[in-house]
């Protein structure tokens, strides 16, 4: 790269290296693969420098730099290894451990901690303190957050999170020297705090852990898949932590454009559904004379009979948790029996919970991630904000009734039984489900490959981090081999298949492909308005 | 005047009042002069103001001995931000008690400094941020101040001059640490007392985030004298580099401790035989630490060469820091005194910095473990690597403070760790 004005060039390691004016050299060292290794700086947050860990050599420079407010110069020489840096950096690893606990093998840290990490990496083999330590125990800080002070390293990510990014300031450092210890201000701590579960995230240690995930599970033993935050239209970008094909807990997964680093505690604690037990297992029927379990193929096969032989238009309510591949399927489905409505309901907040640190960040008023691909499919919104009601027309509805993922909750056992068909693709039934004639189970979001489309517009990808039941699978699988078998064309194979009839056949995804997605998604051609959001 | 003791080696133009209540009042202050250096200042104009001051060679009296004339240069011309000048009078250094005098005896010769100052500088506030503990100081002060604005020397259009300079006498929590220059700023500010990385250096963003100028007391109480009588005048005494008087806190095992006004370059042994009236009880010098407990540790050949100026201490392998001289005899037990101001350093510290947060602490525990006599020698390279690590690592200078005394003693004075660790061998043995 040639030097502009807005680029400074210098050597790290060795290494020529251009970056934009202003960036640091810690953020420098990062485009050589070398992170040096720090706990105070955290790109989100202000830079107080006062770990002492990130230490370089400067060559020319009177003392070794912190790296991580030091900028970077055209012509500088930064040696990130060199031995005066690796033996500051040891020295500062060192004085960590002297009244750390040790405690490695009770904290739910272990396996993801940065001193654990540093210290293999670039530490003594032995302590040298003999000295007894120091010992603040334990405090509940309210909401989820539990504090472990004897491992807390004093970097105040937590401090700084509070007052930078929530901006309402409930922990600060009390006391000064080894005294100091993080702390509440008044009784009620960070509860009634929407975003304090992110400190357990940045403590890069086990000081600030999760009550929820308390002991839950050991980290090495956890997967990660990478996936999106069913709980609102935000779309922040999680991780599923899944072991025994349960979720553990959900973490947030940086993506600079829709969360940053964070998403909110609402949605941080809102997975247990995606473990629920009571699930539909296997294709139900309506025969005659019962209700028949059936293999996926016999099942398809009597429902194509079925719809041969049905009349009248069809009436379908989709679920804003469905994926945009899903979603789709319905929409050719309900076009393909003649045409007919498509509505679905979505609960709604009174307000926006907004991060003020983070202006694009919000809890939005709609709690489902996909109301804005119900509107692309063509769906309208129905029933009030709690998400119930608005299915009169439906419940006696006498041509053909298709519920996907909505579980019918507020709906009484007559719903659908005056339909000419009545299908329900569910993860679980309910009394408003008894008179289907088809109830085939279907995959969560958790538990298959796919797509949401945020409040703005983003469609963003999501991988399967759990196993489906039994003989679920993805509402789009199901109805493409229905399709399929009914038109002769090829059915969708894959979820990327899926995407690419979708985007082949709907403008506002026109040109999009699922690999450029990739991880961080990609904003509609059009802005499509959703409503009241 | 018998001001607790005073010497006829001393030459007193700061301390001249020390002992004389009278000079409190500013009719005193002004009948013998007072505030014509102010009128002379406002004639000569801030930049001429600062040509003088650098002309006297005036060193900041806080510790670090920078050219006061040349900081006042660096702060911005043309900048339409307010200036603000910040009076450091949290005099916290262990074995430091001049500034404290300064204030109680003299405090319209600070105001006069801290107006002049402010205005050298184009600042129309100045603070002067005083120290927790000084109660009674800042009484005097704050009554010196208020009869200051009642008679027009501070406040809004200074004696007609058109010239508006306001003046806050702001008193700390107790904090050694509010001493360091930006962690006094952040304390007036309101926030947790810890200093700031640098750069931004105070003369670009300093107090409430404006330019702002830090002085000691001592550095501005001298300010009156050098522009009422020129920088010439002031360098009569003192050397080259390090001109004009100084003001020296002898404690320790002397006859007569106290504040001496002294030209810089005075012998350390002169201070130590003839001005303070020699050892208490005839007894032997043992060590010398020469400015306040963070410099490293004179031993008695050490001494009796030092001279005190900035270079001169140096040179003596020390350094010259706010001229507190604490004089140990040959009964002095080192490791416990360096054990007490490691163990004041680590109470002080703010913590911030890992090094100094936890070097602090784990230093006074291994030395008070030497102490007890359950010491080894492996300690003592482990202090001494400690030492290392804690300087030049940190964002202010504690933690190289708390790590100098150690290093210097360990190596000045390693009979006595060995004894007091073969002491404990023989005792653990037995
Ligand atoms: S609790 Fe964690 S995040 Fe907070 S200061 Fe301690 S180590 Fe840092
Ligand atoms: S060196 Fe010590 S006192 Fe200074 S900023 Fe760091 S922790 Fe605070």
């Amino acid at each position: 790269m040639a030097d502009t004005p807005n680029t400074v060039s210098l050597t790290i390691d060795g290494h020529e290296v251009t970056v934009p004016k202003g960036t640091t050299l810690l953020e420098a060292a990062k485009t050589i693969g070398e992170d040096v290794p720090h706990y105070c700086y955290h790109p989100g947050l202000s830079a107080p420098a006062m770990c002492r860990l990130c230490l370089v050599e400067v060559e020319g420079a009177p003392k070794p730099m912190p790296s991580c407010v030091t900028t970077a110069a055209d012509g500088q020489v930064v040696h990130t290894q060199s031995d005066l840096a690796l033996s500051r950096r040891r020295g500062v690893l060192e004085f960590y451990l002297v009244n750390h606990p040790l405690d490695c093998p009770i904290c739910d840290q272990s396996g993801e901690c940065k001193l654990q990490d540093y210290v293999h990496q670039e530490g003594r083999d032995h302590g040298r303190s003999r000295e007894p330590k120091r010992v603040f125990g334990r405090d509940d800080f309210g909401g989820d957050v539990l504090f472990y002070g004897d491992r807390c390293v004093m970097c105040t990510r937590c401090v700084r999170f509070m007052t930078e990014m929530e901006q309402d300031s409930r922990l600060t450092v009390v006391e000064r020297g080894n005294r100091s210890v993080i702390d509440t201000f008044f009784e009620e701590g960070l509860e009634g705090t929407n975003w304090s579960g992110n400190i357990v995230d940045i403590c890069p240690v086990g000081a600030l852990v999760s009550k929820d995930f308390l002991h839950k599970a050991r980290a090495w033993d956890l997967e990660h898949t990478p996936s999106i935050c069913p709980s609102c239209s935000q779309g922040c970008n999680i991780s599923l932590h899944t072991r025994d094909n349960l979720v553990q807990r959900l973490k947030p997964r940086e993506n600079m454009e829709v969360n940053g680093w964070w998403m909110c505690d609402h949605g941080r604690a809102n997975y247990e559904w995606m473990n629920h037990g009571q699930r539909l297992e296997a294709p139900l029927v309506r025969t005659e004379d019962a209700v028949r379990a059936m293999g996926w193929k016999e099942a398809v096969g009597a429902l194509l009979d079925r719809a041969e032989t049905t009349s009248g238009s069809v009436k379908a309510v989709v679920s804003p948790f469905a994926s945009n591949e899903d979603l789709a399927a319905v929409r050719s489905l309900v076009d393909a029996l003649g045409g007919g409505s498509m509505v679905y309901r979505m609960a709604r907040a009174d307000a926006e919970v907004p991060m003020d640190g983070f202006p694009i960040l919000a809890r939005r008023r709609d709690l489902a991630p996909n109301g804005r691909g119900a509107e692309i499919m063509g769906a309208s919104r129905v029933g009030d904000d709690d998400g119930v009601g608005g299915l009169d027309d439906v419940a006696g509805h006498d041509g053909v009734v298709i519920v996907l993922g909505d579980p019918l909750v507020d709906q009484d056992a007559s719903f659908g039984q005056s339909a000419s068909l009545f299908a329900y693709l569910g993860m679980h039934g309910s009394p408003a489900t008894g008179a289907a004639d088809f109830s085939l189970p279907i995959t969560n979001f958790a538990e298959q490959e796919g797509t949401f489309t945020n409040h703005e517009g983003r469609v963003q990808r999501f991988w399967p981090g759990l196993r489906g039941p039994g003989a679920a699978q993805p509402a789009w699988f199901v109805l493409g081999a229905f399709q399929a078998a009914r038109s002769g064309d090829p059915a969708p194979r894959s979820a990327a298949d899926a995407f690419a009839a979708l985007a082949a056949s709907e403008p506002a995804l026109a040109g999009m492909t699922y690999d450029d997605l990739g991880a961080r998604g990609a904003v509609l051609n059009e802005t499509v308005s959703v409503p009241g959001g | 005047m018998a001001y607790p003791y005073v010497s006829d080696r001393e030459v007193r133009v700061l301390s001249k009042n020390f002992g004389d209540p009278s000079a409190r009042r500013l009719d005193t202050y002004v009948e013998r002069g007072g505030y014509s250096a102010l009128k002379k200042a406002f004639e000569l104009g801030p930049d001429g103001v600062v040509d003088v001051v650098k002309a006297s060679g005036l060193r900041g009296r806080g510790g670090a001995g920078f050219p006061t004339g040349v900081k006042w240069s660096f702060m911005p011309k043309d900048s339409n931000k307010p200036h603000y000048l910040l009076c450091n009078a949290d005099e916290s250094e262990p074995g430091t008690f001049k500034d404290r005098e300064l204030i109680r005896w003299d405090p319209h010769q600070l105001i006069e400094g801290v107006l002049i100052g402010a205005y050298a500088i184009r600042a129309e506030h100045a603070y002067i941020y005083c120290r927790g503990e000084f109660f009674e100081t800042t009484q005097v002060l704050a009554r010196a101040l208020e009869e200051a604005y009642e008679k027009g020397y501070v406040g809004k259009d200074i004696q007609g001059s058109g010239v508006d300079i306001d003046i806050t006498v702001h008193l700390g929590a107790g904090a050694y640490i509010c001493g360091e220059e930006t962690g006094l700023m952040n304390s007036l500010e309101g926030q947790r007392g810890q200093p700031r990385i640098k750069p931004p250096f105070p003369a670009a963003v300093g107090a409430f985030g404006m330019p702002s100028t830090i002085n000691n007391v001592e550095t501005l109480a001298a300010i009156p004298h050098i522009v009422a009588h020129g920088g010439e005048w002031y360098r009569q005494w003192g050397t080259e580099k390090s001109p004009g008087t100084k003001l020296f806190c002898v404690s320790g095992h002397v006859n007569k401790p106290g504040n001496y006004e002294l030209p810089l370059g005075f012998p350390l042994m002169d201070l130590i035989e003839d001005v303070c009236g020699g050892m208490r009880d005839g007894k032997a010098l043992k060590a010398v630490i020469p400015g306040g407990s963070s410099v490293p540790i004179l031993n008695a050949a050490e001494c009796a060469a030092c001279s005190l100026d900035y270079e001169g201490v140096v040179e003596a392998g020390s350094m010259l820091g706010c001229a507190s001289v604490i004089v140990m005899d040959e009964n002095t037990d080192i490791v416990k005194q360096v054990r007490r101001m490691v163990q004041f350093y680590a109470h002080e510290s703010c913590g911030q910095c890992t090094p100094c947060r936890e070097g602090t602490a784990w230093m006074t525990k291994i030395l008070q473990r030497i102490e007890d006599g359950r010491g080894t020698e492996d300690d003592l390279q482990t202090l001494l690597d400690m030492g290392v690590q804690m300087t030049g690592t940190t964002i202010c200078v504690l933690s190289d403070s708390a790590a100098a005394p150690v290093e210097s003693s360990i190596l000045k004075f390693k009979d006595e760790y060995l004894a007091l660790i073969r002491r404990g061998e023989r005792v653990g043995a037995a």
